[in-house]
């Protein structure tokens, strides 16, 4: 019953992991970190509803609170880049290395 | 034998007041020392002054304490608690006795005649204000040696004579060879003083106190094995304090400080300290016959070691200073025969006392008037330009030799007369010995006053001052008067006798003994040996190569090669060897490990790329490989 919102919570997974690794651009990767925290939520859901019991909901909302707050850090952190180097591409923000 | 008096606890009247006598020389240096320049005007009269009045309380001491009869003239005062705190507890107090009090009258009296001969001596000397300060140093120390009434207090004052006589032989220290020689005397007085501090231990650790009284009167109920093991290493102490063999050789290095200094320290009171150390533990000897027989071994080879080393030295003060060696030998075969010999061995002490000080401060004149030249060959023939000082050398020289009734003819040949009872081949040795002193003290006379004078040509004799002579006159009395006035009738036997333990039978006096006659014919010998060399004979203003002997008496017996040999080149191997495993070794194994930790960070921190997409495939990998390792733990 529970299989296929099983299944598209690992393909969403799956879709944000990829995204992560692939992409240049800032936004694009913040947006597949988002997504990847959607899909472990609809996991939670999901198991919350199998168990019956609200477990899986409430670390679904600690989630969503922690997403926000991690979208106006990391929003805030993309346009302070993107205004000294003038570019949101994740390359070329390489400065903190050896 | 009969054992030394009771100690009694004493207060009040002069000798409640006895520690003076340490505490005014002591203050003498402190102002001296802390006044700095301020004080340059008048320190040697504060020195002079805090030198008598510590001899004037010696005095006013000594004549309390002839007051008491005999059996009560062993007095303690206390003073306060040294080391308060569980088993050790040591109370510092004062001991008056014979004993310490003869000490304490030749260290002030003696002392403070130098102190006066310095003011002359080291007139022109722009520190003569440290000088005295040091010297008042010396005085207070030394006197808390004689007059501790334990152990510990004794060893206090022992390191603060040692640590006088470093910075007197190291005066002038702009010299390499001065601050040299003060080291040597420093480091030598080191092994000695090791032995001391573990006769110390030893006698805490058996007796449960180091006071002198509990100590002696528990000797009996020790083993014979423990007194010996104490008997020996205050040996070693006393070896190292007085110049006995084998730590001889730092003596005649000393003569580098001012003559004062080898007058005071290194001939009439600092290394008598030794022979004070084995008088005072006299029961610990009496007990241990071993250890005793070490003593004399010791005393007779370092008398004659001494006197060799004497016959050979141009430099007038190595000379007299191999001399001292010799007779401090004398004082410890004395003190090494047990109860017979102590009021002798302390009698030579008291008259060597006065004629070698007076020797040494004649030697200084000499200096003084050749421009501080000590070569002796290039001396000869000043009888005649320093009548005082060639009558006052005169008479030590004569004193020493053992002229009859002069001093040393009545402690030395007591010496020797209780030696040859004793055991006749160290009474011969000591015969022997006396038989060289006549004719190195002899050759030193004759070169230095007698025959053609060999003077540089710039070098013009002239007498000393009056605040040099009248010290050597006073001296060259007490060189004449001294030997005769203590040992002729027992007088200091009885005196010294409620102090050390009375002898079996005092002993007696025999002018013409064979022993006598015999060391009187064998010094007359070495005289007239002398002066046909060095009297009428020219002598060489070069020292002769000569032969093996007198090259192995000028090197000092090799003691110098032997110290090498044994103890310097193996210390310093065996630095080197620790000096190259710490550089090698530890520091290798320190500095590889650093290097190995920083070469792979140095690798390892190329990881660092600064690509965040690059750290997002290693958490991957890392994710992956955990989710992975999971599975597989997970179906086992």
């Amino acid at each position: 019953m529970t299989t296929h919102y099983l299944v598209l919570s690992a393909l969403l997974f799956a879709i944000g992991g990829v995204g992560v690794l692939v992409r240049r651009n800032a936004i694009v990767v913040f947006m597949c970190v988002e997504l990847m925290l959607n899909a472990c939520n609809l996991a939670f859901v999901t198991f919350a509803r199998q168990h019956g019991n609200l477990e899986g909901q409430i670390i679904a909302f600690f989630v969503m609170i922690v997403a926000a707050a991690e979208v106006v850090v990391g929003l805030a952190i993309i346009v302070t880049i993107f205004r000294t180097r003038r570019s949101a591409s994740v390359d070329d923000a390489n400065l903190l290395k050896y | 034998m009969e054992t030394a008096a009771e100690i009694v606890q004493h207060s009040g009247g002069v000798i409640g007041v006895s520690w003076l006598t340490i505490v005014l020389p002591l203050l003498g240096a402190a102002i001296l020392l802390l006044g700095g320049r301020r004080t340059d005007r008048w320190g040697h009269l504060l020195g002079v002054a805090m030198s008598l009045a510590s001899f004037v309380v010696a005095v006013l001491v000594f004549v309390e304490l002839l007051g008491f009869g005999p059996d009560q003239r062993r007095r303690v005062v206390e003073l306060y608690d040294f080391l308060p705190g569980g088993t050790i507890d040591v109370k510092m107090g004062l001991l008056l006795d014979p004993l310490s009090i003869s000490f304490a009258l030749l260290i002030t009296g003696v002392g403070s005649l130098i102190h006066i001969y310095s003011i002359g001596y080291m007139a022109h000397d722009p520190n003569r204000r440290r000088f005295f300060a040091y010297l008042n140093l010396f005085i207070a120390a030394m006197l808390l040696l004689v007059l501790a009434d334990n152990y510990l207090g004794l060893y206090v004052g022992w390191e603060g004579v040692g640590l006088a006589s470093y910075l007197l032989i190291g005066f002038w220290q702009h010299k390499p060879s001065a601050a040299a020689a003060a080291k040597k005397a420093f480091i030598v007085n080191r092994v000695g003083d090791m032995g001391l501090a573990l006769g110390i231990f030893v006698i805490f650790t058996t007796f449960g106190t180091v006071a002198f009284g509990p100590v002696m009167s528990g000797v009996p109920q020790a083993s014979q094995g423990t007194l010996t093991l104490i008997g020996l290493a205050l040996l070693l102490g006393a070896c190292g304090k007085s110049a006995q063999l084998p730590l001889q050789s730092w003596l005649l290095d000393a003569m580098e400080g001012p003559t004062p200094v080898s007058a005071l320290i290194h001939a009439a009171t600092m290394v008598t300290a030794g022979v004070y150390l084995v008088v005072r533990s006299g029961p610990i000897y009496v007990g241990a016959p071993t250890a005793a027989l070490v003593v004399t071994i010791v005393g007779v080879a370092t008398l004659l070691a001494g006197a060799i080393i004497g016959t050979a030295k141009d430099d007038i003060k190595k000379a007299l200073a191999g001399s001292t060696m010799s007779q401090i030998g004398y004082m410890m075969l004395a003190a090494g025969l047990g109860p017979v010999g102590y009021a002798f061995a302390i009698a030579h002490l008291i008259a060597h006392g006065f004629f070698k000080a007076s020797m040494f401060l004649g030697a200084g004149s000499v200096m003084h008037a050749m421009n501080d030249e000590v070569d002796m060959r290039k001396f000869g023939g000043l009888a005649s330009k320093m009548k005082i000082t060639w009558i006052t050398f005169g008479l030590g020289y004569l004193a020493i030799i053992g002229f009859p009734l002069l001093s040393g003819y009545w402690t030395k040949d007591g010496i020797i007369e209780t030696a040859m009872e004793h055991n006749p081949i160290l009474g011969w040795l000591a015969v022997i010995g006396a038989g060289i002193t006549g004719f190195y003290m002899s050759r030193l006379f004759f070169m230095t006053f007698h025959g053609k004078p060999r003077w540089e040509k710039d070098v013009h004799p002239h007498e000393s001052p009056a605040v040099m002579t009248w010290p050597l006159i006073i001296l060259s009395i007490g060189s004449v008067f001294g030997g005769g006035f203590l040992i002729a009738g027992n007088r200091f036997m009885e005196f010294l006798a409620p102090a050390v333990g009375r002898p079996e039978e005092m002993p007696s006096f025999h002018p013409f003994s064979v022993t006598g006659l015999a060391t009187l014919a064998l010094v007359a010998v070495g005289v007239a040996y002398a002066w046909m060399r060095y009297g009428r004979a020219e002598v060489p203003a070069v020292a002769p190569r000569g032969s093996f002997l007198t090259v192995f008496a000028r090197r000092d017996l090799y003691g110098d090669a032997i110290n090498e040999a044994l103890f310097m080149r193996p210390g310093q191997w065996l630095t080197r060897l620790a000096v190259y495993f710490d550089n090698r070794g530890v520091d290798g194994l320190v500095n590889g490990l650093a290097a190995l930790i920083g070469g792979t960070s140095g690798r390892l921190r190329r990881v660092q790329t600064g690509f965040v997409r690059s750290y997002a495939l290693s958490i991957f990998f890392g994710a992956a490989l955990l989710v992975g390792a999971w599975f597989v733990v997970g179906n086992l």
